[in-house]
């Protein structure tokens, strides 16, 4: 399912729609961001409390598909610059990150 | 491949500006053709580094040379040092102040990732004098 699609079905707010509109093929949950990058693999959904400029970085380097800000954290102002700058596809939702993989387990 | 020689200064003061000497190297490399695969590890690990050379080091250098066969990155920091090498390569194992770890730094698993994606990793640190970080990928 495109991350479009996904975030839709999801209510998920848009904070920033990269260009291109990947497919989610997994999920991962993480808030510490070299265990991120050691385990999430390319195409998952990142779903992360973490709001900082930091995770713009992560999402480049494990190229997972989009990054959702979960339980009402709010993306920081140069999250949202470099996120736009870099094509990257970022969510924001006040569910906690368990709600949200219990409903994307069933829907990707 | 011809030899490429890139260096970059890394800021001791800014957490959120790390990651450019990273992205600004998956940029070269693309540029020459290397794998994804490739990229992969090797900005993960210039990631980590540079993280590390600024939360634990105070800022300091990458250079990074990349020959046909391989690439070599080394960090170089005049920070506090490593006391103990074999136990800060130990997963889970930081000492990172509160201020990284609410940014989501500090798992413990940097040098680690490093280790697992470089072919080599060489670390030599002297207590209140400074580390170097080297670390090898293989191209071919
Ligand atoms: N350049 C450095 N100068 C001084 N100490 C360092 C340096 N690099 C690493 N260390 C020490 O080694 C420890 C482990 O580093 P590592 O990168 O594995 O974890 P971390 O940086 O603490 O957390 P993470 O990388 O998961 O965010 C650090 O907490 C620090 O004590
Ligand atoms: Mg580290």
């Amino acid at each position: 399912m495109l991350a479009s699609e996904l975030a839709k079905t999801l209510g998920l707010e848009t904070v920033n729609a990269g260009e291109t509109d990947n497919e989610v093929t997994g999920c991962y949950i993480g808030d510490m961001l070299s265990v991120v990058m050691s385990r999430a693999e390319e195409g998952d959904i990142w779903l992360t409390v973490q709001a900082n400029v930091n995770i713009d970085a992560v999402a480049v380097l494990t190229g997972i598909s989009a990054i959702v800000i979960v339980e009402g954290m709010k993306a920081d102002e140069d999250t949202v610059a470099k996120a736009k700058a870099q094509d990257i596809t970022i969510y924001q939702s006040d569910d906690t990150a368990y709600a949200l993989a219990c409903k994307i387990s069933e829907l990707i | 491949m011809p030899n490429v020689k890139l260096h970059y200064d890394i800021d001791g003061n800014d957490f959120t500006v790390a990651g450019q000497a990273s992205s600004n190297l998956k940029k070269v490399l693309k540029q020459l053709g290397v794998s994804t695969e490739v990229i992969r590890k090797a900005a993960i690990s210039m990631y980590e580094g540079e993280i590390n050379t600024v939360i634990h080091g105070k800022g300091g250098a990458a250079d990074v040379e990349i020959s046909t066969d391989k690439l070599i990155i080394t960090f170089t920091d005049h920070g506090p040092g490593i006391k103990d090498i074999s136990q800060a390569m130990q997963e889970g194992f930081s000492t990172a102040t509160d201020e990284a770890r609410e940014l989501g730094f500090g798992a413990g698993m940097g040098l680690p990732n490093m280790k697992k994606y470089s072919d080599a990793l060489n670390i030599s640190s002297v207590l209140g004098e400074g580390t170097t970080v080297e670390i090898i990928i293989h191209l071919t």
